[in-house]
């Protein structure tokens, strides 16, 4: 269903990159998402702290949890975006115009949409820490690998989502009803090798998920690259 | 579909399905044995398993249909999605009131978080969203693709969460079909399940059969609609 190009593999990859610094670009001069992303996730991890004893034994438990649940709801704020703005003066039908396949569309907006999140994760992690008192970098290595698997597994749906949703009467409301039911094994997965960071637990413990997390990854990424030009259409 | 043949099927189905929702509950309630340790509340099991077996079935055909839409761009196939995926969730209704009513005697609880339990509830949620997909997108063309898009991802992922939460915790009875050399069934029991599935399963055709004709006249009246000029 989705085509390369006549010129292959490498055009892909840089029309893809092409679409991804569009993106950078209007999102530098418009400042729309990121800092949206970034206060909605720093309010809900303060808000949390109201919810329990944030520096508990039981806190401690959970953290790994509760991150993930800031992440993905900032995730989904700024996914809304990606293809909402797209809809605006037509840009998306522009985009369909030049000779670009619906693969490099694709992929171009899930490496802006992954950027985005993961820098928010990156910003958001140390004032988890600091707040609940638990400790991320303990394993550096181990945990940047998980936030890249979870996060990019979560975009690589959240973006053909994002995509459908922009499609829909209800936009905005439609995008967490049909993202949050798939994400969960993507979510359990990243909760337990979060946790085993957390706790300091050997990391071997982990592999099972971190394999879980792999396979999320590339099944739903090809399966998105391939079912995408549907949306695409007029 | 021309309509005698709709009529003579709907007839034929109907017949089918009245007997064997007879005959399933003769089975269940007069001729299986009662089980050992769980009691009369056991007997809960034949519907819960094939209200299962038919959701799946369900789902199944929610996914083929979407891929077949994809490929083809024919709308009998979004119509078909569109009836499996409402059959689906009322057999996985059945199963998420039945199994709770099993395992309040069963188990003590309502509910717990084990892998089937909560795999089937995410599967009921995942099917919701499906519909609600369809009900907030009004134009018949992209409604249909859209779905077909979620229809597959959905379908695709389903095993996925069986494996994570397997892996994660598991409390429900181990299978007792196919489930090694501890599982099995009393023949008698097996008898009943298989009434009560067969009879499930003619339910479900019936049912389908009625809702795919509604959206077939719904599509035609839009047709004969926009032939008079009341649409666009």
């Amino acid at each position: 269903m989705a085509t390369v190009a006549a010129t292959g593999w490498s055009a892909l990859g840089r029309v893809s990159f092409a679409i991804a610094a569009k993106d950078f670009l209007s999102e530098r001069r418009t400042k729309e998402v990121f800092n949206a992303m970034l206060v909605f996730g720093f309010m809900v991890a303060v808000i949390f702290s109201f919810a329990f004893e944030p520096t508990s034994e039981e806190a401690q438990r959970i953290a790994g949890g509760l991150v993930w649940l800031v992440f993905i709801f900032a995730g989904i704020l700024g996914l809304n975006r990606s293809f909402a703005r797209e809809t605006l003066n037509e840009c998306l039908q522009g985009l369909r115009l030049g000779p670009v396949g619906p693969g490099a569309i694709y992929l171009g907006k899930l490496l802006s949409n992954f950027a985005f999140m993961f820098v928010a994760e990156l910003i958001l992690l140390p004032f988890f820490g600091m707040f609940f008192d638990v400790h991320f970098w303990r394993e550096p290595a181990w945990m940047i690998a998980i936030l890249v698997l979870g996060t990019w597994g979560f975009t690589a749906l959240g973006t053909i989502f994002s995509a459908v949703s922009a499609n829909t009467r209800m936009r905005e409301l439609m995008l967490p009803l049909l993202l949050l039911p798939l994400s969960v094994p993507l979510l359990i997965a990243a909760v337990q090798a979060t946790t085993t960071v957390l706790r300091g637990l050997p990391m071997s413990d982990a592999s099972l998920w971190i394999k879980l997390l792999i396979g999320f990854d590339v099944m739903f990424t090809t399966l998105a690259w391939l079912v995408f030009e549907p949306v695409l259409e007029q | 579909m021309n309509r005698r043949n709709y009529h003579r099927l709907s007839l034929i189905l109907f017949c089918a399905a009245l007997v064997m929702v007879l005959w399933a509950w003769y089975a269940v309630f007069l001729q299986v044995p009662t089980e050992r340790t769980m009691g009369v509340v056991q007997r809960i099991f034949y519907l819960h398993l094939s209200s299962a077996f038919v959701s799946f079935l369900a789902f199944f055909v929610v996914f083929i249909s979407s891929v077949a839409y994809l490929l083809t761009r024919k709308a009998e196939w979004d119509w078909a999605a569109a009836t499996a995926a409402e059959i689906g969730i009322i057999f996985i209704a059945a199963v998420l009131i039945s199994g709770p009513l099993w395992a309040k005697p069963a188990w003590g609880i309502w509910w717990t978080w084990d892998a089937r339990l909560t795999t089937t509830l995410v599967l009921f949620l995942i099917y919701l969203a499906y519909l609600l997909l369809r009900y907030y997108t009004l134009e018949a063309g992209r409604q249909a693709r859209l779905a077909a898009i979620f229809g597959i991802i959905g379908f695709v992922d389903v095993p996925l969460v069986y494996m994570a939460n397997r892996w994660w915790r598991t409390q429900h009875p181990q299978p007792v079909i196919l489930g090694g050399s501890e599982s099995g069934l009393d023949p008698r029991m097996w008898y009943g399940l298989l009434v009560t599935f067969v009879a499930m399963l003619t339910v479900g055709a019936l049912v389908f059969l009625q809702r795919y004709r509604l959206e077939e006249s719904r599509h035609a009246v839009n047709e004969l609609r926009r032939a008079v000029g009341q649409l666009e």
